[in-house]
């Protein structure tokens, strides 16, 4: 379990990294906190002739919370963000879920641009930010653009990254007032990934009528699975827990596309699907009846 | 003699150097010159190898040498055979298949070495190992055990004419005339998939040739260094004596390091001598669920037959079991199952007969339990059934069946793993299976807690499962206990030390004789330098052996210890008293000698040692049991199911354990927990997934689900002490105790939190996803 030999880049700004990655194109990997790209090299399922280290950029570890939410920097380690008041603050749902995601040990070095960039599509984070709404910044010698994450993960670790870029930050947009949010999940064990695992985000009016509702699932799919007509199901009027039945059954029926592994089956998948749809709406709505201002 | 060390906890002397780093393991050999193995290793499960090309390899740089099986020459030849053929009991069938240190021809399992690459790191030994272009001609692969029977099946070994690697019944009372007196007769299949060992070290053979001194030095993560000297130096033409085989510390033991000789442990030293460079290998993960070996595999047919009021008549148990590709370990496991598929009850009438079965999988050795869980599992489920079926409490069948405490010695009249009768010795099984039920409220929990909770929207439920564990078997152990001059105690054994606390728990034994303090007593384990007589750690029989050899090694120093002080002290022998380091006079505390003053005058400079004498206060002895004793235990534990999710949580786990003697309860107490976690593994987490062509699915850590601290539960540890008559001390074996009764806990436990769906637990190990099919149907 050695990787294949590689070449091996340490740039200490941005645009260094951005012109290795001009440079090398296809060929250069870049690496952030490694809990994902060094098990595969070491595996040798992946063989990267180009690693592009950014642990040395310091620029991209960043956590700002400003009016048009909160801006996390790609660099920014996951216990970072676990630990950070202003995630607390500005976005709830992505800080409760950072205990979550694998061991206190991976927390320390995994970065939140890492797991977003690597788009597996059982991690937390991609259908998270799906979920909030957030945008990320690309950058490349070419320029910088904005994407929203509904339009960022194309498939299994396929994303709109063009192989000279890279993911800078994310900014997730604050959640209006009476707002509610949970992330329901079942994993083998506490910190494996999740054998699925449902987030949702609701938004009720001033009569207590549901204005907004994004039903988002992870592991049931290759991408973050967005359930839009669950979500449409629920929207206008007052979620009652028949509205929040037939909401789960038609998305863990129709919306998802999960597939069967030695861990669990599409049925069974399917099955949890709906148990933690139901349970993630139910959370949030209480949230959202409490979260008054 | 008052114990005044032994059963005490008792802080273990190796922990500051294992928790400081300080330990040394075979990694961390690092020697001038020292290059660096990998290994080729067969994607294929079965295939017939047609053509091998190294000579890319052979020119990558820093690579200095690659063998494959043609390059070993007239020095390519199996493995010897592990434990010996069974004697001849009436027909028994037993085909000795053993595994080959790099594949000549054909490939019998996904992860079978094919060749060796010898280079001056491991990056670019596994580089280079890449190069090796190898033509395969794929063969049909044998996965599935009862397939494998089949007239039509295909062959591992083409040489049989079947896949039948062994076949033995045994038979105690009359089975057939008991079922005619039956009230009531239960069938069952129970199927039990394979789980890995996964200790935290991997395995790793380093080997130093020393040309001028011609002698070899071996350092082997193996459970049984002194067979494995012996080994190899028959395998290498050279003298016992040439050949040094060092198991220093390592980390978990399993069963699976105790198989030999695996390939790299055949292939390293031979490398050694012919490149004439050290040579380390170091197994790395993948490796290790490919090419160490594994357990568990067993399909049974099983039959019981009871009267109304469940007093169990005769138990029938025909059952296949998987070797995988060879079967170096003979018939251990099967005849394990077989000699614990009665439990602890008192059955008259049984018999059993097992086919062990070649497939294309890793090969099956020993871990932890060895057949032992397997036994239990399928008798506490057949238990559970005749309860339900008769309208009888699961604990009250059980306290109907149980061996009483004088019934003892139990004989049951069959043969154990080491062809010895099996004897359960001694016990008090129904005083272990109450303390169990006392300590986790059973009654309480049966009329209040659960049907509290249950309205409350809590699925909650109960196991309770007693069992034996025959352990402390031959042939035999030695060790040497010497008083040094610095009034230090210096042992030397020859079985190995895997974590299993020996440097405390045989000091106590030699402290406890001979008057000093348990950390004055430094115990020597697994090197051949130092003792060269003995068997290996395995069968949960260090102490019991070790144990009882290291006792008498320590008696007899004792006696050495009061001559001698009674000649020097001038009073008699049994006016004087043995403690603190010193010999004193009972009355006269002020005359005494130090034991270090005493080994000196044992060993005098000048003055010739007397005939009949010898000198030193030293000796050696040796241990070798006719048959082990039988330990016994019960487990109860409490767990919460979400029926939604069939997410299982264990809320309480209680264990009793009657070992005989306790040496050490610390130390006792920590192989039950590693036991149970290894259990709770077998029950509902560990499984190795192989697909149609013998490709494991899960070879790694991410999705092979071991154990954590988040899964585990508090454990509450009781217990009973039934001294086992077999030897001095008492004692019984524990080393796979905690792990046996789990999965059967686990399953009565699921079966009774859902108690309202009608649903049986057949197998192990269970998941959620396989809760969610079995309920669901």
């Amino acid at each position: 379990m050695k990787p294949a030999p590689f070449e091996y880049h340490a740039p200490t700004t941005v645009e260094q990294a951005l012109s290795l990655l001009a440079e090398h194109g296809y060929d250069a990997k870049i690496l952030a906190g490694g809990q994902s790209l060094i098990p595969m090299m070491n595996f040798r399922l992946a063989q990267p002739a180009v690693l592009v280290d950014m642990n040395n950029i310091p620029d991209l570890a960043f956590i700002k919370a400003g009016d048009d939410g909160l801006r996390i920097g790609a660099m920014t380690r996951h216990y970072q963000v676990e630990t950070s008041d202003l995630a607390a603050e500005h976005a709830p749902l992505i800080h409760a879920t950072m205990p979550k995601i694998a061991y206190p040990q991976v927390r320390s070095r995994g970065t939140f641009g890492g797991s977003i960039s690597h788009a597996d599509p059982a991690a937390e984070l991609p259908t998270l930010t799906f979920a909030l709404d957030a945008k990320f910044r690309l950058v490349s010698l070419r320029g910088e653009r904005w994407i929203p994450a509904r339009e960022f993960f194309f498939g299994l670790f396929t994303t709109a990254l063009e192989p000279d870029e890279i993911l800078a930050e994310a900014s997730i947009p604050p959640l209006p007032p009476h707002s509610g949010w949970s992330l329901q999940e079942v994993a083998r064990r506490p910190h494996d990934f999740a054998l699925v695992g449902a987030a949702a985000v609701l938004t009720l009016d001033a009569n207590g009528r549901c204005e907004d509702a994004r039903l988002v699932f992870l592991s049931v799919g290759d991408r973050p699975m967005f359930a839009e007509r669950a979500s449409d199901l629920l929207k206008g009027q007052e979620v009652t827990p028949e509205a929040i039945r037939a909401a789960a059954e038609l998305a863990s029926t129709e919306e998802i596309d999960p597939s069967s592994d030695i861990h669990a089956s599409v049925d069974f998948r399917r099955h949890l699907a709906n148990v933690l749809c139901r349970r993630a709406i139910e959370q949030a709505l209480e949230r959202a009846k409490e979260n008054k201002e | 003699m008052e114990k005044k060390l032994i059963g005490k906890r008792i802080p273990r002397n190796e922990d500051p150097r294992l928790l400081t780093g300080q330990a040394q393991f075979v990694d961390d050999v690092n020697l001038p010159g020292m290059l660096h193995a990998a290994f080729l290793r067969s994607e294929y499960a079965h295939a017939r190898l047609v053509s091998l090309d190294v000579s890319k390899a052979r020119q990558h740089p820093g690579v200095v040498a690659v063998y494959t099986a043609e390059d070993m020459g007239k020095d390519w030849f199996p493995g010897p055979p592990l434990v010996s053929p069974p004697p001849t009991v009436e027909d028994v069938v037993f085909h000795s298949r053993r595994q080959v240190p790099l594949v000549k021809d054909k490939i019998r399992h996904a992860g079978e070495a094919v060749a060796v690459v010898i280079a001056e790191n491991r990056y670019i030994a596994e580089d280079a190992a890449e190069l090796i272009e190898v033509e395969y001609e794929s063969l049909p692969v044998i996965m599935n055990i009862e397939k494998a029977l089949e007239a039509d099946s295909p062959l591992v070994h083409d040489d049989l004419d079947s896949n039948l690697a062994a076949q033995l019944s045994q038979k105690k009372g009359d089975y057939e005339a008991a079922l005619k007196e039956a009230d009531v007769v239960i069938r069952r299949r129970i199927v039990i998939e394979r789980g890995a060992a996964a200790a935290m070290e991997n395995r790793g053979v380093i080997a130093q040739w020393d040309a001028k001194g011609e002698a070899l030095t071996v350092w082997d993560t193996t459970q049984a260094p002194i067979p494995i000297r012996n080994g190899l130096a028959a395998r290498l033409g050279l003298s016992e004596s040439q050949v040094r085989v060092i198991a220093p510390y390592i980390g978990g033991g399993f069963g699976p390091k105790i198989m030999m000789f695996y390939p790299e442990e055949m292939l390293i030293p031979w490398l050694a001598m012919k490149l004439n460079r050290p040579i380390k290998w170091i197994e790395d993960r993948r490796e290790n669920f490919y090419a160490t070996t594994q357990e568990r595999g067993q399909v049974h047919d099983v039959e019981i037959a009871l009267t109304r009021d469940g007093k169990v008549l005769g138990l029938k148990d025909n059952f296949l079991h998987d070797t995988g590709a060879y079967d170096p370990y003979g018939l251990t496991i099967p005849i394990n199952t077989q000699c614990h598929v009665m439990g602890g009850y008192d059955i008259k009438n049984f018999t059993s007969e097992f086919k062990v079965v070649f497939t294309n999988k890793i090969i099956v050795t020993p871990v932890r339990g060895a057949g032992r869980p397997q036994g239990i599992f399928i008798i506490e489920r057949m238990m559970d059934f005749a309860a339900k079926e008769l309208g009888i409490d699961p604990v009250e069948i059980r306290k109907r069946n149980l061996i009483q405490p004088n019934a003892f010695p139990y004989e049951h009249g069959i043969i154990d793993q080491a062809f010895a009768p099996l004897i359960l010795d001694s016990g008090n099984y129904p005083a272990v299976l109450q303390k169990t039920l006392d300590a986790i409220g059973y009654e309480k929990f049966i009329k209040e807690e659960q049907p509290r909770l249950r309205k409350e929207g809590k699925y909650v439920g109960i196991g309770v499962v007693p069992f034996i564990e025959t352990t402390g078997i031959g042939p035999y152990e030695g060790a040497r206990v010497t008083v040094e001059a610095s009034g230090k105690v210096n042992v030397a054994t020859g079985i190995g030390t895997q974590g299993q606390g020996h440097f405390t728990s045989f000091a106590q034994i030699v402290a406890e004789q001979i008057g000093v303090k348990v950390t004055d007593v430094r115990i020597v384990t697994g090197d051949t330098s130092e003792f060269h007589w003995g068997t290996g750690t395995f069968a949960s029989r260090g102490a019991v052996v070790a144990g009882s050899a290291i006792h008498a090694a320590s008696s007899m120093v004792r006696k050495k210890i009061f001559t001698l002080a009674s000649k020097i002290l001038e009073t008699p022998e049994e006016e004087l008293e043995l403690e603190d380091g010193a010999v004193r006079v009972a009355d006269m505390p002020q005359r005494f000698i130090s034991l270090g003053e005493l080994a000196l005058l044992a060993n005098p400079l000048r003055g010739a040692v007397e005939p009949g004498t010898e000198p030193g206060l030293e000796s050696t002895a040796y241990y070798g049991p006719r048959y082990g004793p039988t330990a016994f235990g019960a487990h109860a534990m409490i767990l919460e199911l979400d029926p939604d999710t069939m997410m299982v949580k264990v809320r309480r786990y209680v264990v009793t354990e009657d070992c005989g003697t306790v040496l050490n309860p610390l130390i006792l107490e920590g192989q039950v927990h590693g036991g149970v976690s290894m259990g709770l593994g077998n029950s509902y987490y560990e499984q190795l997934h192989y697909d149609e062509n013998g490709q494991l699915l899960n070879a790694s850590f991410a999705d092979y689900l071991l154990v954590g601290a988040t899964e585990m539960p508090n454990i509450e540890v009781h217990h009973v002490e039934t001294l086992s008559p077999l030897n001095e001390l008492g004692v019984k074996g524990a080393g796979e105790a905690g792990a046996i009764p789990v999965p059967a806990v686990f399953a009565q436990a699921v079966e009774n939190a859902l108690s309202d769906r009608e649903f049986e637990i057949n197998e192990m190990p269970l998941s959620p996803n396989r809760l969610f099919e079995l309920v669901k149907s």
